[in-house]
């Protein structure tokens, strides 16, 4: 750990505590409004991190995050909902539900050696499959929906998530930053060795001894679990679930956005990427509302060409060529 | 002297084409052995063989006392076979130290150690001052260099090198010369293929010479260098 | 097999020969550029909207329409390749596949924006009468869309076969360095390439309009079924696509019926699992 605070550049270094100290101090000087804006960069530079370790270190592409991300968020609320048990419980049996579901996407991709754009079309279907599967399962409410009641008993206390936004505005910061260390810890081991090494070519990464199947696998398990934790923060936060949104593929690709507009496979990428998409989006809606405009399409249409321009113009994502402009990247020693 | 490699009898076919028919030799503990013969021969094939990238249609390879066919690569590596690529496969996006640091991950668990390693065998082989560079940015002669260097770093009991000195500088072919036979002389146990003859005569104590998937010669250097089957299939038709 | 089974399996076979054209596209482009064109589905829909307009302004009927639309879009497919997708063909797949899903949003939020999120339907006079067939009863409007289908899947296979540029495309996927040094014109050769995906896809849309109703929330279910289709027969094969597509038309009919229409897709997505364990090139593809 001190490895990694020592390897980031002086000025790095300030920068790093600035930030943190101003998303520490800003529900002082923030209001309701901009707080849930800055949950939801939390949230999105959190997941943005969980799926950049499969896709951005392992070179994995996964277009359905939203699996896991679903089935955290279904298994911690629907194990509130049903049986009682606290969403702190909760996490620990969603985690390995999400892990499992990832450990047979992984296995049946890569056991058979489909790679690629195979892969990812396998994780499209398997999201899809869940999506339906859920569209119909009565317990969870099936395509009505799950909801979170706000009266029953415990439901307002903070250990069930229950508190408001100050609460989960906390939540999302330590996610995220939990996170981001968790992730540049990883790549300075020999796992994320591992991982860039069968990213950029897996046979001679097999040539160096590297079992490829198991380092992908640990990539997935760890992404997926990951994920599923998001899950049941998406669950508890919004107090509402349809397999039609939760698993829906356009939430598989809101997952990626981040990662990929900020810059795959680097540890800042995913925030950088978030704090850049998450205002804009929010401030595009504001901006139409106050022009009386009230059409979901628009939003999206913006995102669509934001992709569209980012990867044309700068497809290595905004992160590499921002740090090199502030003069925080790594000397090269 | 006991064998460290063993090949018994090993083929592969592609479609109807035999690269490699029956091909059976040993290499000794200790050894530097070169396998060379024209373009086509099914020297690369043998590697992949050897290394596990291809499984061989039939045969048996034993290295260190264990039969190794139809493991995966990445075992036969961790059994302490290193190979390089003879179209050069450095990691592109990585830098040459991080390359190296791979390789030598295999040797230790922490990263810390496996850095030191990694710049002493990039020392080794003239790379240190490069060592930030993205690999993808060296020229071919250096890539060929930091294949040596990753398949070096992980700590190998037999090195496999496929051709490393082809579009070397006789200079540069020396130096590497001089290197292998520095690692040889630490115990290191080589089979090298090769087209430059200067560098094979340096080296190789044996040599095994295939043609068209076959052994037609093997020995030490005085005796294949002269046996006439060779001058004419191989020799010959590489000094018109 | 009763009736009632039968009548289903035609149907489906019937609405997968459409699905197949719709695939052949998708296929066609992978086979030769090595792109996976996500924004198929998308694309489909918007030919759905030109056929619904041109039969709700004008009164042409679809079948009329299908020629001129293909050849509008094997223009638009034309243009997208030579300006927006020509530098990504040598780039990383998930670069290909973030800017086609770029565009894909921006397609299918703009249908959105102008057509709002309702069905449009398209009602030929013959949209409800049927041809009876011994037990069977037959959808006319499905009948002819699947012959328009089969009979541009038909012209397509001997364009590849007997035409001068149809080689030439075909010898570009086959190697692409071997026929660059024999002096074909690769660029200009994809940008045909994806025109006549984006012909398929114009095609396809145009006769989907007389069996669904257009509807902007069509677009991302339409792409993946295109996926779906295309791995099950063979990326790459365009018999594959045919027979993916057929597959799929028949899965989802009894599926649709026996089980619930919702989870038709449901079924589908298990046969693509399965095909991508046990068979991932594809039932009619070649070993990538
Ligand atoms: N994966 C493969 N599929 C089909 N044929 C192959 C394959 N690999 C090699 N061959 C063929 O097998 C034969 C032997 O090839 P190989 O690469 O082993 O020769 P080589 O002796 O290493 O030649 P060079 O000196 O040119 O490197 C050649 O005819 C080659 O075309
Ligand atoms: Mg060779």
């Amino acid at each position: 750990m001190r490895d990694i605070w020592q390897r980031l550049p002086t000025r790095g270094k300030t920068f790093c505590l600035a930030a943190l100290a101003a998303a520490i101090a800003a529900p002082l000087v923030a209001d309701r409004y901009l707080l849930s804006v800055l949950i939801l960069v939390f949230y999105f530079a959190y997941l943005g991190q969980a799926w950049n370790l499969l896709m951005g270190f392992a070179g994995q592409l996964s277009l359905g995050h939203a699996l896991y991300l679903g089935l955290g968020a279904y298994t911690a609320t629907a194990l509130w909902t049903l049986f009682g048990i606290g969403p702190w419980i909760g996490v620990f049996i969603a985690i390995p539900v999400a892990a499992a579901a990832g450990m047979i996407v992984g296995w049946l991709g890569w056991r058979f050696a489909i790679e690629g754009v195979y892969f990812a079309l396998l994780t499209i279907a398997f999201a899809e499959f869940t999506r339906i599967g859920f569209d119909h399962l009565q317990i969870t409410g099936a395509s009505a929906g799950l909801f979170l009641s706000v009266n029953s008993p415990g439901s307002d206390k903070w250990w069930n998530l229950g508190g408001g936004p100050l609460l989960y505005y906390y939540l999302a910061l330590i996610l995220a930053a939990a996170a981001t260390l968790l992730v540049a810890w990883l790549r300075r081991s020999p796992l994320g060795y591992r991982w860039l090494a069968v990213r950029e070519d897996p046979e001679a990464a097999q040539a160096a001894g590297i079992d490829i199947f198991r380092a992908k696998m640990i990539a997935m398990l760890i992404s997926a679990s990951m994920t599923a934790v998001g899950g049941v923060f998406y669950g508890f936060y919004y107090r509402n679930l349809f397999p039609s949104q939760v698993f829906d593929i356009g939430r598989s690709i809101e997952i990626i956005m981040a990662p990929i507009i900020g810059g795959l496979g680097t540890v800042f990428g995913p925030i950088v990427g978030a704090i850049l998409l998450t205002p804009l989006g929010e401030s595009l809606t504001a901006l139409m509302q106050h022009f009386g405009i009230n059409t979901p399409g628009a939003k999206s249409i913006f995102y669509g060409l934001t992709l569209m321009v980012i990867i044309t113009l700068q497809p290595s994502g905004v992160w590499p060529w921002l740090a090199r402009k502030l003069g925080l990247d790594r000397p090269r020693a | 002297m006991t064998a460290l490699l063993t090949i018994d009898g090993i083929s592969k076919r592609f479609r109807g084409l035999a690269a490699v028919s029956r091909v059976s030799f040993e290499v000794q503990q200790g050894d530097i052995f070169a396998v060379i013969g024209p373009n086509g021969a099914g020297k690369t094939t043998l590697f992949n063989m050897i290394a596990g990238a291809l499984p061989p249609d039939e045969g048996s390879i034993t290295f260190a006392g264990q039969q190794i066919q139809g493991l995966r690569s990445d075992q036969i590596a961790r059994l302490g076979v290193g190979r390089t690529f003879q179209l050069v496969r450095p990691f592109p996006a990585l830098t040459v130290e991080d390359n190296v640091i791979i390789g030598a991950l295999m040797q230790t668990k922490t990263v810390h150690d496996a850095e030191k390693i990694a710049r002493d065998t990039l020392a080794r082989l003239d790379l240190f001052d490069k060592r930030a560079q993205i690999a993808s940015s060296l020229t071919l002669p250096d890539r060929k260099r930091l294949e040596v260097a990753r398949a070096l770093a992980t700590g190998p009991k037999l090195l496999l090198l496929d051709e490393v000195m082809a579009g070397l500088r006789p200079t540069e072919t020396d130096r590497i010369v001089a290197t292998l036979r520095d690692l040889n002389r630490g115990g290191l146990t080589i089979l090298l293929i090769e087209h430059v003859m200067r560098a094979v005569t340096a080296l190789a104590s044996r040599i095994l010479v295939l043609h068209h998937g076959a052994a037609i010669a093997e020995g030490n250097p005085e005796q294949v260098l002269r046996d006439p089957a060779v001058v004419e299939s191989y020799l010959g038709a590489e000094s018109l | 097999m009763t009736a009632i089974t039968l009548n289903i399996i035609v149907q489906g076979i019937l609405t997968g020969l459409v699905y197949g054209l719709m695939a052949l596209g998708l296929s066609v482009i992978f086979g030769v550029m090595r792109v996976v064109n996500f924004a198929h589905g998308e694309f489909t829909v918007v030919a759905m909207y030109a056929a619904f307009l041109l039969f709700d302004m004008l009164g042409v009927s679809p079948l009329v329409s299908l020629l001129p639309i293909a050849a509008a879009f094997f223009f638009l497919g034309y243009v997208l390749q030579r300006t927006l997708v020509e530098p990504f063909v040598s780039r990383a797949e998930h670069e290909q596949f973030i800017l086609l899903v770029g565009l894909a949003t921006v397609v299918v939020n703009g249908l959105l924006l102008i057509f709002g999120p309702d069905a449009r339907p398209i009602n030929l006079p013959y949209s409800f009468d049927s041809y009876t067939v011994g037990s069977l009863f037959i959808d006319k409007v499905r009948v002819f869309a699947a012959l328009g289908a089969f009979a541009i899947c038909i012209a397509l296979f001997l364009f590849f076969r007997y035409t001068r540029t149809g080689t030439a495309i075909r010898a570009c996927a086959d190697n692409l360095t071997g026929a660059g040094v024999v002096g074909l014109n690769v660029k200009q050769l994809y940008a045909v390439t994806f025109g006549l995906g984006f012909a398929c896809i114009g095609a396809a849309g145009t006769l989907m309009a007389t069996i669904a109703d257009a509807s902007p929330g069509l677009a991302p279910a339409y792409t993946l079924l295109a996926f779906v289709i295309v791995i099950i027969g063979g990326l790459g094969s365009m018999a594959g696509a045919l027979v993916g597509g057929v597959l799929i038309g028949i899965s989802e009919a009894l599926a649709g019926f026996y089980i619930q229409p919702s989870m038709k897709s449901m079924f589908s997505f298990a046969l693509l699992i399965l095909v991508l364990v046990l068979r991932p090139q594809g039932l009619m593809g070649r070993r990538l």
